[in-house]
């Protein structure tokens, strides 16, 4: 039987659980402060997997980038591949936030989603934010 | 229009705040400087975000996008590009600058929530040379989340911070290498699943109690001496060695940016405005929140603060606030480095969040003598909080002051 320590990344707290594996299977698990915890660790035992967060270029966007997510946790060992692939694309301006932008990233179950809007425009947008309301303008000296 | 409460920035206090002030019925506006809403979490685009306030776990842009729908929901009048110069505390005016001119506002409230700013460099007084590629963390992560480059090709991460930890598998999934993460105290300092996930999931190495004692390099940075440093910080010489990179991420500290408002009194601790339960500082008319009070650790805690200061700068504005009696005072006792509010309010139930100076093990949490909380293992990289009853705070009322103690068990 062998002992593991995992720190469940599932949350900020980061639990340090206490694994028995014996032959392949967790026979034991302490440390968890709730039960997302142990489904954690009974995965982090047999294949680790995390949320994968980067960006993809966009064309035509106010911004160069749109951040994106996958949707589901993927194994961390594919994480390579699946940056080398992502760097690959680009996506045209609109994005919106939540917008599946490639489905089931190199065969696993995971889809990338972008995390926030990108509008059409160009990437520095003129600056024209309305007065404030019933202050009156002044030069900069006074 | 008339203001009766005036946010100044942005982020995601700022925006709480906004929010909670409009929604409590106070003519609500807010200067941010930049030309989106959102702040930091703009280009913090890891998750990690959002466990507490929406109950999933979210990206900074999501997170972000959240709280300004909220925002604009609310009413409260937004001004981008609008950047604060000035704060007459006698004359209540606030002075901003806006591609329309100088503007001037007298609000009848004004919450604080202009963020931190990063340690840089010239703070570490750090012999050699001064080349380029030296950056603070935050721009790093702006140049790669925002703009779409990479700061160099070789990197030292100094400090271990979230966001150095978070900055390094950044850099390293962007393909930049990252030779290693030094951190001077015997502990990391930002969270243990940050310390797992941004480093140990990619191999990236962890070096504790090292700091850089040179700079190498004329135009660019060719590289850094590290040595191991002894209990009380000071580098062995005997021990240092060369790190070629030529890239220094800095992940040193942040602090708390107070300078439009000097006049209100600051807490030494958390090098930010001193407040009370209602995030009000000692100039009756000011409120503070986020990470312009203390340096938080959750952006949830930062939106919670904006939110109490929000409804109570609503509350002052509109001349409904109510209050059982003066404040009490909280004194630093034992084992407690940060501490928001640093005074209780009769009358105002209180999240009290509290950061201790070193890691202790099982700890109990004292208030004026009193247990008030007990933890079975506590870091500094956690804030902890507590919440503490109407009840516990009418029991002190007659005290001016009380002493806040962590006491390991
Ligand atoms: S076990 Fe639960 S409380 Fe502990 S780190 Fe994981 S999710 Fe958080």
């Amino acid at each position: 039987m062998t002992r593991r320590r995992i720190v469940c990344v599932s949350c900020p707290v980061g639990c340090e659980i206490n694994v028995d594996i014996d032959q392949g299977s967790i026979v034991h698990l302490e440390g968890n402060r709730c039960p997302r915890g142990e489904d954690y660790a009974r995965q982090e035992a047999v294949e680790p997997k995390r949320v994968l967060a980067t960006s993809v270029h966009v064309a035509g966007g106010t911004y160069p980038l749109v951040s994106v997510r996958t949707s589901t946790p993927v194994p961390l060992e594919r994480i390579p591949d699946m940056m080398e692939h992502i760097k690959r694309l680009t996506v045209s301006a609109p994005v919106r936030l939540g917008q599946v932008l490639d489905r089931e990233l190199l065969g696993t179950q995971a889809d990338l989603v972008a995390t926030r809007d990108v509008p059409q425009g160009s990437p520095h947008p003129a600056c024209t934010p309305p007065a404030p309301a019933g202050s009156r303008p002044h030069v900069a000296a006074d | 229009m008339n203001v009766d409460v005036l946010v100044i920035g942005g982020g995601a206090a700022g925006m709480a705040a906004a929010t909670a002030a409009a929604q409590a019925g106070a003519r609500t506006q807010l200067l941010e400087r930049s030309l989106r809403l959102g702040g930091v979490l703009d280009q913090c685009i890891h998750p990690g975000f959002g466990l507490h306030r929406y109950n999933a776990e979210l990206t900074g842009p999501e997170f972000a996008h959240r709280q300004r729908e909220e925002l604009y929901a609310s009413g409260a009048q937004v001004c981008l590009g609008t950047e604060v110069i000035g704060v007459d505390a006698r004359a209540r005016q606030v002075r901003s600058v806006s591609p329309q001119g100088v503007h001037t506002i007298a609000p009848k409230a004004l919450v604080w929530a202009a963020g931190a700013r990063e340690r840089p460099l010239g703070a570490l007084q750090v012999p050699g040379s001064r080349p380029s590629g030296v950056y603070v963390a935050g721009l790093a992560q702006r140049m790669v989340n925002i703009h779409g480059l990479l700061p160099g090709r070789r990197a030292v991460v100094l400090g271990s911070g979230d966001i150095g930890l978070i900055m390094a598998r950044r850099l390293h999934l962007e393909g930049t290498e990252v030779a290693a993460v030094l951190e001077l105290k015997p502990f990391a300092g930002g969270l243990l699943r940050n310390v797992v996930q941004c480093l140990d999931d990619f191999g990236i190495p962890l070096l504790l109690e090292h700091t850089v004692i040179a700079l190498h390099g004329r135009r660019r940075l060719e590289g850094v001496t590290v040595a191991a440093v002894d209990g009380s910080g000071r580098p062995r010489p005997e021990t240092q060695a060369f790190i070629e990179a030529d890239t220094l991420i800095l992940s040193v500290g942040l602090i708390p940016e107070t300078e439009l408002v000097p006049f209100v009194e600051r807490d030494p601790g958390n090098r930010g405005p001193a407040v009370n339960a209602r995030m009000q500082t000692d100039c009756p008319w000011v409120f503070a929140a986020g990470n312009c009070t203390v340096i938080y650790d959750l952006v949830d805690t930062v939106a919670a603060s904006g939110a109490v200061a929000g409804e109570q700068a609503a509350h002052f504005a509109l001349g409904r606030m109510q209050g059982l009696g003066p404040d009490i005072r909280l004194s630093r006792g034992e084992n407690v480095a940060h501490m928001v509010p640093t005074s209780l309010s009769p009358g105002v139930p209180t999240r009290l969040s509290l950061r201790v100076p070193q890691p202790l093990g099982r700890a109990r949490v004292l208030l004026a003598g009193r247990e008030i909380a007990r933890r079975p293992g506590l870091r500094p990289s956690e804030m902890l909080e507590i919440t503490i009853s109407h009840e516990l705070i009418a029991q002190l009322d007659s005290c001016p002051e009380a002493k806040l103690e962590v006491i390991p068990l």
